[in-house]
């Protein structure tokens, strides 16, 4: 087990730096350098950048250097400093603005996590031992359905039926009253009534994800011998089914690890944005659409980087759940 | 009469598909007394395994049994049980226990096997943690599992086919079950592994005193473990018995074509024609009218087998048979009737040139290793092999699977290459060409006049593609024909292996294993080979198929004179076809001579124990081979043992030389050779020569003749 | 007989047999093709360009399609209404007159297939001249959305298609590369692959995205989006054909190639790609609903394409805000498409998927 695991994290080195190598490109792929679009920016704002900020500037990422030293300058600078560089939209240090969105982004993405879990772990096993029942087709096609409606679509449908029908207002994390109000019980009851609205849209996605392939895990899982053995040797059905090919069959939910989290750091900025939420995707997206590339480069390096983290932990826990995969190395 | 322990009675279970209802049990009696074996014999596909699986309620999904009575103890009826009810499950595992054909399968990947086999323990006793470890490594023991404390605790890929069968065998047992089924437990093994799983269940029995349904389609394995047998055909017991009456008196025409298709240790030496079963199992969905059996039966009666189902008829204490043969009185033979074949094949003149020699062949695969690794060894699959092969000669080789038989026939066909050593080949032209070092075009030359014929039915054959297409994909990629000469060769071709021509445009789907195996050779044979390699052609087919496909090579092989290498594990069927014998092991030759020579008095103590692995269809001489069982299961190749290889199971190991020294392959009177160091002073023991002839009593016979 | 035809039956028989047992996969195979052939002639079977705008007609909601045996199929024109005390339009029938809609009628000249000018359309107002029709309502300028869905279904069907393709073309080149040579070439391009797939799809499609000049060209735009939505989805192409490729390449019938003398090239197109042609082309229809989901997302967000190309994302990003979606809900009906096209041709896929591989048992 040890060194399956010393295995994963030795390949995880040149992979992480390629990554870094991907997002540094990645930032240098607006035309122009940060210099200029900076200073076209402040242009048209009105104001010019004074030359001393220019100096600063270019010494501080190299811009007068060859590609290469501008990349060491930048990752460097992450690697020692944790300083990711500035953002010229906000004006800021990037660090300083992922602090204050990266806790309420992570906390969010493992609540959806759990709950993407704990919805699809029965309906799956369910759909896959009363294969083509009345429950199974229900399940299969709101699994479907959950695939085919993108995210922002259902939160716009439910902001507007909220809005419509209820009056309520279901963007944002908190009700107005609350905002600067000090944390009470009626706080977290307003917050939790806020946030089941994006947990279950991002989580519709992945559990109708997480159905499907566990239900056809399963199917593949209990045409097995050893499922017959199992029978024929008297293990109760149910003892047997978790036992055996559930165990199997439950693999992929290890890989959600890998996804989930990091999944949502970015990709679900459109989602965030339609319901006002202080996450990094709307960051994100602001700062793509600003060019603002420090800014965005870091929050696409970060997920990246968690996307390799996640993986580590599902193959950890693959490993240590499945006997083949481990002493395979 | 007393009331067996298992006694099931019109027993009919059915697949309900989308293609109609298969019936495939369809009235089935059978009985299994207490502390007896009952064997269950068949073709593949005549419905054993779902009467087997009925007993216990484990037909999958289409499958429900629809009528009949399964009594068990004389008081519990199975038939009619909730499958999933308590009473069901204590009879599962509980009182009857249950293996399967598929070992490895049948263990769940993600457990070790002492956790299942603890498991099993306390599902139905009251043991704790700790007792029910002690008790599972007790049985394991018991099994015969070598070093039981320590594989307990591995998983079941960690352990070969054998080892798992007897961990299956340690879990049905855990409970002392009166009943053990046991569903073609040995047909997925090695011979040898076959002939200790058998003694194994044989001396359980025994200790246990319980009652054994044992499912095979090899009557040899029958004789070795049988009280009584019922033979199946198509959903029903056709013939029924104790072992002695079916093999002294069968009367079924079904059975008798079963008994006389085994190929059998003969010891003579000379290569003989087995008497195969003609065609194949019809398909559940076509079950003929009348006497199912008639569409293959030499003695089917006109006008009235084909239309009236033929009583059961009484023959003796428990001894029944369905055919209505005895109702008429015999006939005088029909012209066509097929003589039971004699011809005995006389081996080629042995003073021409080698057509194939092979010096010093080594093929080493890397094991492990990535982009940034080094290999983390070597399995020297083979290692140092000579071999030589006499034009128009069969020469046999033989090993257990994983001791590099299968590796050294791609060498030779070059579909791997070698390490290192010579593979001298002899042209038309008289010439000795290295193969080893032929490379591109010459190579795709050679690769017409050495052709091989693969073992699996299935996956050789590609599914995309019709029969003309496969058996002409030589042809056209060596620009020998295309267009309608393409597609009168491959008519002619398949005419030749026995198939219709009109198959031409079908593809393989519709074929069954026997038949697939005939579109395999006939795409070896049609460029027209010198040499063939045939890498164990008819492991994977049933007893009765692998008679016609034996005959057929041997006729194809007068007709075109052509040579053979024959890869097979199983000793008794390279007797029929070979002229010489190799045996190896792990990578090596340890013994090489002529068939008679070999079969007569082995050399090397490991043919001994090959041989003795064979089942002998005879009852009168079970457990004769009891003596010669060797240990354990085959060495690791990537670490074989030092000094001799086979020290470690050798019956005649002795403490000088063997486990230091490597033995080299020294020769012993004319022609023949052997590796082993006390090879010269050691008796071993052969095959009687005056083995049983297949019986063909009287009553019979006059059909016959 | 019925086993000689099975006999007979190639692969692709024998696929559209398992498939044509999928009855719903079945139905949304011919739901896709239908959708295809909108796409295709999307500006005969729209009622208008869906680019006319008509000040007078801003949020006009849907009409209703009524039908008497007098006129024919006809709608209730517009009438305004004002409130009195907040002075807002809002518009209702006028359920005294009727305007026919007839089939084949005259209207905006378009070229059909790109080449073939024509102005007649499947059906619209009978007078070009007289009250519009807007059966799914209109936008914030008075665009006809039902011309516009019409319309956009072209450019998002086809971003689909090509940016399937596209990747198909890279994940199988790579893919078989790696599968056929082995070795270090294919330990390479798995790291490769592992790497792009470590970056989360959309916001590397953004981040691709937006650094495409704001001045380029709407076809420009389009044709970008589709080579950076390929850039990033072949990898899941490259390892389906790789793992495919690894599975057949242990079947003895590609040793059986080599022995029969067959060339590498003969192996790998004769042998071995049929055997996951059927595979791929499952895989492709899967791919395809997600390539139009990202389109969608993109362009909704404003980093895809743009006004005046009219995509099904284009057409969401002005139900951008919940407050013009308060206003008009049929704003959101664009959606509707998207979901039904995307659901049937996830189940088109997946029925295709199941019966893909007719030789397993
Ligand atoms: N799940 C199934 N669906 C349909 N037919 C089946 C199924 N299982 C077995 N059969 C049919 O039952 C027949 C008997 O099978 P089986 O008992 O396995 O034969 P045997 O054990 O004698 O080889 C076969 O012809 C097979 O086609
Ligand atoms: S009944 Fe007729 S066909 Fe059947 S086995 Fe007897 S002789 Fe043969
Ligand atoms: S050398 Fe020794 S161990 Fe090897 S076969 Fe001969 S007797 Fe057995
Ligand atoms: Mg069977």
């Amino acid at each position: 087990m040890l060194r399956y695991i010393g295995r994963r994290v030795l390949i995880l080195i040149p992979t992480l730096a390629a990554i870094s190598i991907v997002t540094f490109v990645v930032i240098q792929l607006p035309p122009g350098d940060y210099l200029t679009t900076l200073t076209a920016q402040r242009a048209s704002q009105g104001d010019g950048v004074p030359t001393g900020e220019i100096a600063r500037l270019t010494e501080r990422y190299g811009l007068d250097k060859p590609v290469i030293v501008q990349y060491w300058q930048w990752i460097s600078a992450i690697l020692f400093h944790g300083d990711f560089g500035e953002s010229f939209d906000y004006a800021r240090p990037v660090s300083a603005l992922l602090a204050e969105r990266l806790p309420l982004t992570i906390a969010l993405s493992l609540v959806t996590l759990v709950f993407i879990w704990a919805v699809s772990f029965p309906i799956g096993v369910y759909s896959a031992i009363r294969q083509y029942s009345v429950g199974d087709y229900t399940f299969t096609f709101f699994g479907y359905l959950g695939l085919a409606v993108p995210n922002f679509l259902i939160a716009l449908v439910l902001m507007w039926v909220g809005l419509q029908f209820f009056d309520l207002n279901a963007g944002g994390i908190l009700s107005p009253e609350y905002r600067d109000a000090p944390w009470s019980l009626a706080k977290l009851g307003d917050l939790a009534a806020h946030l089941w609205i994006p947990i279950v849209i991002w989580g519709t996605a992945g559990t109708a994800g997480n159905i499907r392939v566990l239900r056809a895990n399963l199917l593949d899982e209990l045409r097995k011998p050893y499922v017959v053995a199992a029978r024929a040797r008297g293990m109760p059905e149910r003892k047997m089914t978790i036992m055996y090919p559930v165990r199997v069959a439950m693999n992929p939910f290890f890989s959600t690890i890998g996804w989930v989290l990091p999944g949502l750091i970015a990709a679900d900025a459109i989602t965030s944005k339609v319901l006002n939420l202080q996450t990094t995707g709307p960051l994100m997206l602001r700062a793509l659409l600003a060019q603002d590339m420090y800014l965005a480069g870091a929050i696409l390096l970060i997920s990246a980087v968690l996307v390799v983290l996640g993986t580590l932990v599902s193959d950890i826990a693959l490993g240590w759940l499945d006997p083949r995969v481990r002493l395979r190395y | 009469m007393e009331e067996p322990l298992l006694r099931i009675e019109g027993l009919r279970t059915h697949f309900f598909t989308s293609e109609g209802v298969l019936k495939a049990v369809d009235g089935v009696d059978l009985s299994v007394p207490a502390g007896k074996t009952v064997c269950l014999v068949g073709e593949s596909g005549c419905g054993k395994s779902v009467t087997a699986r009925s007993i216990l309620q484990l037909v999958d999904k289409p499958g429900r049994i629809v009528g009949g009575s399964i009594r068990w103890n004389g008081a519990t009826e199975l038939a009619t049980l909730d499958p999933a009810g308590e009473e069901l499950r204590r009879v599962r595992g509980g009182e009857i226990g249950m293996i399967f054909q598929e070992p490895m399968a049948s263990l769940s990947p993600m457990y070790t096997v002492g956790a299942q086999l603890s498991q099993a323990l306390r599902l139905h006793r009251d043991l704790t943690k700790q007792e029910a470890r002690e008790e599972g490594v007790a049985l394991l023991r018991k099994v015969g599992i070598p070093n039981a404390e320590q594989r307990y605790d591995t998983y079941p890929f960690q352990l070969s086919g054998g080892m798992c069968q007897r961990v299956m065998i340690a879990i049905a047992l855990c409970c002392d079950p009166a009943l053990l089924i046991a569903d073609e437990p040995t047909t997925a093994l090695d011979v040898t592994t076959q002939a200790r799983i058998l003694d194994l269940m044989m001396d359980l029995r025994a200790q246990n005193d319980m009652a054994i349904l044992f499912i095979t389609h090899d009557l040899g394995v029958v004789a070795e473990v049988a009280d009584e047998v019922a033979v199946m055909y198509l959903g029903r017991i056709v013939e029924h018995g104790t072992v002695e009456q079916i093999f002294s008196d069968p009367r079924h025409p079904y059975t008798r074509a079963l008994l006389r298709s085994i190929p059998e240790l003969r010891g003579s030496g000379a290569r003989r024609r087995l008497t195969a079963i003609r065609g194949m199992v019809p398909s559940l969905r076509q079950v003929p009218a009348g006497c199912s059996f008639h569409t293959r039966c030499d003695h089917a009666v006109e006008g009235l087998c084909e239309v009236t189902p033929p009583p059961l008829r009484k023959y003796g204490e428990a001894h029944v048979a369905s055919c209505h043969l005895d109702e008429v009185p015999a006939a005088p033979a029909a012209p066509a009737a097929p003589v039971l074949q004699v011809t005995e094949r006389v081996a080629a003149e042995t003073a021409a040139e080698p057509l194939l020699r092979v010096e010093g062949l080594a093929k080493h695969y890397p094991i492990g290793g990535g982009l940034f690794r080094k290999p983390s060894g070597v399995v020297r699959a083979v290692d140092g092999v000579d071999l030589t092969i006499l034009p128009g000669q069969t020469v046999g080789l033989v090993g257990e699977s994983g001791c590099g038989k299968t590796t050294l026939g791609r060498c030779v066909a070059r579909l791997a290459d070698p390490t290192a050593g010579r593979i001298l080949y002899r042209t038309e032209q008289g010439d000795e060409v290295d193969l080893a070092t032929v490379t591109g075009a010459r190579l795709k030359d050679f690769r017409r006049q050495i052709r091989v014929i693969f073992q699996d039915p299935f996956s050789s054959l590609n599914p995309r593609m019709t029969l003309q297409q496969i058996v002409g994909e030589p042809l056209r990629t060596h620009g020998i024909a295309s267009g309608g000469e393409l597609r009168d060769r491959v008519a002619d071709m398949l005419t030749r292996v026995g198939l219709r021509p009109e198959y031409m445009q079908r593809y393989p789907h519709a074929f069954s294993g026997g038949q697939r195996q005939r579109v395999n050779i006939a795409r070896a044979l049609i460029t027209g080979p010198r040499l063939v390699v045939a890498d164990e052609p008819v492991s994977a087919l049933d007893v009765s198929v692998r008679a016609q496909i034996l005959n057929l090579l041997t006729d194809l092989q007068e007709e075109l004179g052509l040579t053979y290498l024959f890869i097979s594990h199983d000793l008794s069927v390279v007797e029929h076809i070979s002229d010489r014998v190799t045996v190896m092991y792990l990578g090596k030759v340890v013994e090489d001579a002529d068939t008679a020579d070999l079969y007569r008095q082995p050399r090397h103590p490991y043919t001994e124990a090959l041989m003795h692995a064979v089942p002998v269809p005879d009852p009168a001489r079970r457990r004769e081979r009891h003596a010669f069982e060797i240990a354990d299961d085959l060495p690791d190749p990537a670490a074989p043992p030092p000094g001799c290889r086979f020290h470690t199971r050798c019956a005649h190991v002795r403490a000088e030389l063997c486990r230091t020294d490597v033995p080299e392959l020294r020769e012993y009177g004319e022609r023949r050779s052997a590796a082993c160091h006390h090879a010269a002073g050691l008796t071993l023991a052969g095959v009687g020569s005056v083995a049983r002839e297949p019986q063909v009593d009287g009553r019979m016979a006059g059909r016959d003749a | 007989m019925k086993d000689d035809t099975l006999a007979v039956a190639s692969q692709w028989k024998l696929v559209w047999w398992g498939f044509k047992r999928h009855r719903v996969a079945l139905v949304c195979g011919f739901v896709t093709v239908a959708i295809y052939l909108v796409a295709v002639f999307a500006p005969f079977l729209a009622p208008g360009s869906g680019q006319k705008t008509n000040a007078d007609y801003t949020y006009a909601p849907p009409q209703a399609l009524h039908f008497d045996w007098d006129t024919g199929l006809y709608v209730n024109p517009y009438t305004f209404k004002q409130d009195p005390e907040t002075l807002a339009l809002s518009f209702e029938a006028d359920e005294s007159k009727k305007a026919p809609v007839g089939f084949f009628v005259k209207g905006e000249p378009y070229d059909l297939l790109g080449f073939i000018p024509w102005d007649r359309h499947l059906f619209g107002p009978e007078n070009p001249d007289g009250p519009p029709m807007y059966l799914l309502g209109t936008d914030s300028v008075g665009r006809d959305l039902l011309s516009r869905i019409i319309r956009g279904t072209t450019v998002s069907m086809s971003i689909g298609l090509v940016g399937v393709l596209l990747s198909l073309v890279l994940g199988v080149v790579l893919g078989g590369v790696s599968g056929y040579v082995g070795g270090r070439t294919d330990t390479l391009i798995q790291r490769v692959i592992e790497i792009i797939m470590s970056i989360p799809t959309i916001p590397l499609w953004m981040a691709l995205f937006a650094a495409v000049p704001a001045s380029w060209s709407q076809l420009e735009r389009y044709f970008a989006l589709t080579v950076v939505i390929s850039l990033v989805g072949w990898t899941g192409m490259a390892r389906e054909v790789r793992g495919k490729f690894f599975a057949v390449r242990g079947e003895e019938y590609v040793m059986a190639a080599t022995a029969d003398g067959a060339g590498r090239l003969r192996i790998m197109f004769r042998h071995m790609l049929p055997s996951f042609t059927s595979h791929i082309i499952a895989n492709l229809s899967l791919s395809i609903p997600t390539v139009i989901l990202a389109e969608t997302a993109l362009s909704f967000i404003g980093l895809g394409l743009q006004t005046p190309m009219i995509s099904w994302g284009v057409l969401l990003q002005e139900a951008q805000n919940i407050r013009a979606v308060s206003t008009a809900p049929w704003m959101l009906i664009p959606g509707v498409a998207v979901v039904v096209t995307v659901l049937a041709m996830n189940f088109f896929g997946d029925g295709l998927r199941d019966a893909a591989d007719p030789y397993k048992h």
